[in-house]
């Protein structure tokens, strides 16, 4: 023991913090070697400084933070000795990563160790060079590790070519600088400069085209060569894994030749030889083997092989699945996966097989044996596989419904030829698993029942017995209850049985049970109360006889502590109380949504999307009002809102005429927004009701009011009063343009105008960034015909950036009673040498006809 | 590529970490629970491979130590088991039978048997003989500055007797 030592033993240490019997023992244990650790750095002793990187190590894996002791390791590793730089070393790879600003402060030394006399040293600094490495050391240090791939010791030109494989992942631009000596690489004897080497021409290829022509021409043959001799090699003990040699070469030999083969014929011919030997005579009875095996077929798959050799491919593949080892089966299905592209067929054979996996007790064969599945649905075979995925649905594990929901579900969408089945299979999954199902989902259920008239009694029918037995499912319930609240009555008159039904009665108080018992039990949420709640209204009207008991079940929840909840209540019941004769035309059934564009829609866009689009609509109307922070809040709430305020700011004389009509209205978006959809969840059906703009009656006279207000449309009130709201926000809107309008820099430009259409151009720009110019664009209707689906386009030089942000409305009123506006923004890369130039396109309907209009910008103001 | 490599006890005892692409401090912690909270709840026959943030984890048991890799969802999850057990066997040579005390108190041998493996996560020596062989030339190495340091510090105890 050295006499100057003080403080504890690392392995006492260890001892120490093994032999806590809490946390909090171990804590202290730690706190206190952690002082002493700290002490002895301020008081830079030398001695003992390895011995205090080594026990921070411990303590960094015990997860406590050990930051204080980096600069120690550097000091370990500026010091000579090979004890002290093995030590640094090892703390430098462990406490430390790239990301760390001290880590800047090793390059010299690294340096210096790499030019080491000292083989060792040299590894060490290598493999530390290798293992966290920046993209800056990178760049310092690759003449250095380009040197030592010239060395003749083995051991440092395999380190040094691993290394090199860091530096051109962190810096591409440094590939071609090795790549000469990646492929001498390959021309040694010893297998461990053999696999580094091999290795590092396969990240060469990754990185660079150049460097896979480049080992196409100069290495196929000596690949070909090294496969050859390993794989033919007679035993060798050192590298013998399971009576094959050195399987890891086998495979990073395979790895690269797949690289070089890709999309190469002339390789693919030269290398299918020695594939379809390694294929066919491959031991797969052990691990290792298979191992190759594996790769090998992922080569085949990969390169421009023969039929014959993919055949002897599929084969093995083949094999694998029966193989009892759940490793070898998972990597089967694995492969399968990339065979389809290869030959569908093939693997369609398999299918029963694959199937099985699906009910695998494995959770990963599982995974992997869904993802197949759902790839090999078609057409022909999606209606037995389905049966099989929804009947295992039923007693899947409970954390693989989810995954297992959604691929049925995207399944039955993709590939249903029949609405009845579609929506037979899709009740199913939801009494299943309907907790499992995604908004979106059962939103598209919606608009598919909507659309088909023939199937919705069938369909509420279905649903009302479906939720006698499985009412915990989230979505079934919010389904069920839609359909209860639109079809209500073809519950109760069996209207339109088909001949598969099975015939029930159900009263009309039987219906309101559904509803009352959703609205009451404590396991629905706000969103399906509230579903309930429109549901019950809806049915008050369509069953006279229950409207009593509605309204009290009404009443009950005017008093209730959720906001949304009780401001419902309100609200229907001054509808049922005051308002009964508007009452049966507010409630009529929803109009039905484009099932087409519905689904166009939510492909293409964005949940983000759309609330973007949201937000944007109720400001172009005046942004004199509060602005409505539609994102979170209910989508009603807004509107109402804005309604509202409407009529406060407004020197409007309030009549009870315009009182009514603003309770009217507020009722009615409230009213159209949330039976359509759950407001708090998702929105997105409101918005594409609102904005596809299927309400009929959408009159010329509503100019200046863009699509959210449409809503009231379809309520076919009384002319005038709809002209007075019309003013109102009229007037309201102008104001709100001009308050947005920002001090101009730049002078507003007429960017195209023709006979029935005129766009301008308004710029604003930010002073700390000259290149960005936000333009606001108004168009505006010259004809006496509404547009409807206006869609502006815009494509600009390569040298700009254009984004467009999503327009105001799709609908541009006629005779310029209103405008569309849309915010583009455009950076100028080459700002002060070039101008902006712009070529437009807008497509829009008018009276159902398409409409196309083009034109070039070139006017713009000069310094965009 | 392997991204890190990772020992756990049964216990859920961190034994062994090793980082080869970038992972913040916190992020190491939570990776490290996530792991050991999906590896160490699966059964004993089910296969070696836990699909894991688009990554794919490739654990082997042994006794009652998880080695556990991190690879690319396209990488070859059979041969990262024929690591695992490459790395293992030269521990086992290396310590004589190694157990799970071994590698605790001897962590950093097993650090330096790791690098001695793989470097930058790719696979640096396929035989297990240079490993051993490369690992005990320096292990001398060390040997040697030790006992120059130890007769240094007697001399010094001697000259001030």
């Amino acid at each position: 023991m050295n006499p100057f030592s003080s403080g504890t033993r690392l392995r006492d240490m260890i001892r120490a913090i093994r032999a806590c019997k809490t946390a909090a023992e171990e804590r202290a244990v730690v706190r206190k070697e952690c002082a002493a650790i700290r002490s002895a750095i301020s008081e830079n002793d030398q001695d003992y400084r390895h011995r205090n990187i080594a026990k921070l190590m411990f303590i960094h894996m015990l997860g406590y933070p050990t930051h204080f002791g980096q600069m120690e390791c550097l000091k370990l590793i500026a010091s000579a000795g090979f004890p002290e730089k093995r030590i640094g070393y090892l703390g430098l790879m462990l406490l430390l990563d790239e990301r760390q600003e001290v880590l800047m402060l090793v390059t010299n030394s690294l340096k210096q160790d790499l030019n080491h006399t000292n083989q060792y040293i040299v590894g060490l600094a290598l493999c530390a060079l290798g293992n966290i490495c920046s993209a800056e050391m990178a760049r310092d240090l690759a003449p250095e590790v380009e040197r030592l791939l010239l060395t003749r010791d083995p051991n440092i030109k395999k380190k040094a070519a691993l290394c090199s494989i860091r530096i051109i992942r962190k810096v591409p631009d440094l590939a071609e600088n090795v790549l000469s000596q990646a492929a001498s690489l390959l021309k040694e004897k010893h297998h461990g400069v053999l696999i580094a080497g091999v290795q590092l021409c396969t990240d060469l290829c990754k990185v660079s085209a150049d460097a896979t022509k480049y080992l196409r021409k100069n290495c196929t043959e000596g690949l070909v060569r090294i496969l050859k001799d390993v794989s033919n090699s007679p035993y060798a003990p050192e590298y013998d894994i399971a009576g094959i040699t050195d399987p890891f070469l086998h495979i990073r030999v395979l790895r690269l030749m797949r690289m070089l083969g890709q999309g190469d014929a002339d390789t693919s011919e030269s290398i299918n030889d020695i594939l379809a030997q390694v294929a066919s005579k491959t031991e797969s009875n052990k691990n290792a083997g298979n191992a190759i095996l594996y790769e090998c077929v992922e080569t085949i798959m990969g390169i421009e092989a023969t039929s014959g050799l993919r055949v002897l491919a599929i084969n093995i593949l083949g094999r694998f699945l029966s193989n009892r080892d759940n490793n070898i089966r998972y990597v089967a299905l694995n492969m399968l996966m990339k065979a389809i592209a290869v030959d569908s067929q093939a693997v369609q054979r398999h299918r029963t097989t694959i199937l099985e996996c699906v009910k695998d007790s494995d959770a990963s064969i599982r995974k992997r044996a869904l993802e197949l599945v759902f790839l090999l649905v078609n057409d022909t075979n999606a209606k037995p596989l389905t049966k099989e995925l929804v009947d295992y649905l039923e007693v899947s594990d409970q954390d693989f419904k989810g995954d297992l929901t959604a691929k049925i579900c995207s399944i039955v969408e993709k590939f249903s030829q029949e609405k009845k089945w579609y929506i037979d299979q899709m009740f199913k999954v939801l009494s299943l698993a309907g907790n499992y199902v995604k908004d979106d989902v059962w939103h598209a259920l919606i608009v598919a029942i909507g659309n088909a008239p023939d199937l919705q009694g069938y369909s509420v029918r279905s649903l009302y017995k479906a939720f006698q037995t499985s009412s915990e499912q989230v979505s079934l319930v919010r389904v069920a209850v839609w359909c209860i609240g639109e079809y209500g009555e073809m519950l109760v008159t069996n209207v339109g049985v088909l001949e598969v039904e099975e015939p029930m009665t159900v009263t009309e108080s039987d219906a309101v049970d559904v509803l009352e018992d959703c609205l009451t039990r404590h396991s629905s949420d706000i969103t399906t109360r509230s579903m309930s709640l429109i549901a019950l209204l809806k049915l008050s009207s369509r069953f006279p006889p229950t409207s009593e008991r509605i309204k009290e079940i009404i009443t009950a929840h005017k008093g209730s502590v959720v906001l949304e909840l009780q401001q419902r209540a309100i609200e229907f019941n001054s509808i049922i109380q005051k308002h009964q004769n508007i009452k049966s035309s507010l409630v009529e059934r929803m109009p039905v949504l484009d099932e087409s564009t519905y689904i166009a829609k939510r492909t293409s866009s964005s949940q983000a999307d759309i609330v973007a689009d949201k937000s944007t609509q109720p400001s172009s109307a005046g942004t004199s009002l509060k602005l409505p922070n539609g994102v979170s809040k209910p989508a009603a709430a807004p509107l109402v809102d804005l309604l509202d305020l409407s009529s406060d700011d407004t020197p409007v004389p309030t009549s009870t005429s315009n009182d009514f009509l603003h309770d009217l209205l507020g009722i009615d978006l409230t009213n159209s927004s949330s039976s359509g959809t759950a407001p708090t969840a998702g929105t997105d059906i409101l918005m594409d009701l609102l904005s596809i703009g299927t309400t009929p009656v959408q009159s010329n006279a509503a100019p200046e009011i863009v699509s959210s207000n449409k809503a009231f449309a379809p309520t076919s009130k009384p002319a005038p009063t709809t002209v007075q709201v019309v003013d109102l926000l009229d007037g309201l809107s102008s104001n709100g343009s001009h308050s947005e309008a920002q001090t101009p820099i730049y002078p507003s430009i007429t960017a195209f105008q023709s006979s029935t259409l005129k766009i301008t151009f308004s710029f604003t720009k930010q002073p700390e960034k000259p290149q960005v110019t936000q333009i606001q664009a108004t168009f505006m209707n010259l004809s006496s015909d509404a547009y409807a689906d206006f869609i502006f386009q815009a494509a600009v030089p390569k040298f700009v950036q254009l984004q467009l942000d999503p327009a105001s409305s799709n609908h541009l009123p006629a005779s310029g009673n209103g405008t569309i506006t849309q915010t583009l923004t455009v950076t100028n890369s080459q700002h002060g040498q070039k101008a902006l130039a712009m070529r437009i396109r807008i497509v829009y309907k008018v009276n159902n006809q398409e409409k196309l209009e083009q034109g070039q910008i070139n006017n713009f103001p000069s310094g965009l | 590529m392997i991204h890190f490599v990772l020992l756990i006890s049964r216990q859920g005892k961190v034994r062994l970490t090793k980082w080869y692409s970038p992972y913040a401090q916190k992020e190491r912690t939570k990776v490290i629970r996530e792991l050991s909270g999906l590896i160490l709840t699966r059964g004993p026959k089910l296969c070696n491979f836990v699909e894991w943030r688009g990554f794919k984890v490739v654990y082997r048991r042994y006794a009652s130590l998880y080695f556990c890799m991190c690879i690319d969802a396209a990488d070859n999850e059979l041969e990262v088991l024929e690591i695992i057990h490459h790395f293992v066997e030269i521990l086992d040579r290396y310590f004589g039978s190694v157990c799970e005390l071994d590698l605790i108190f001897n962590f950093h041998k097993a650090y330096y048997i790791l690098d001695e493996i793989l470097i930058a996560g790719e696979l640096q020596e396929s035989s297990k003989k240079i490993v051993a062989r490369l690992i005990a030339a320096q292990d001398s190495l060390v040997e040697a500055a030790k006992e120059e340091a130890s007769s240094i510090s007697n001399m010094i105890a001697q000259a001030t007797k």
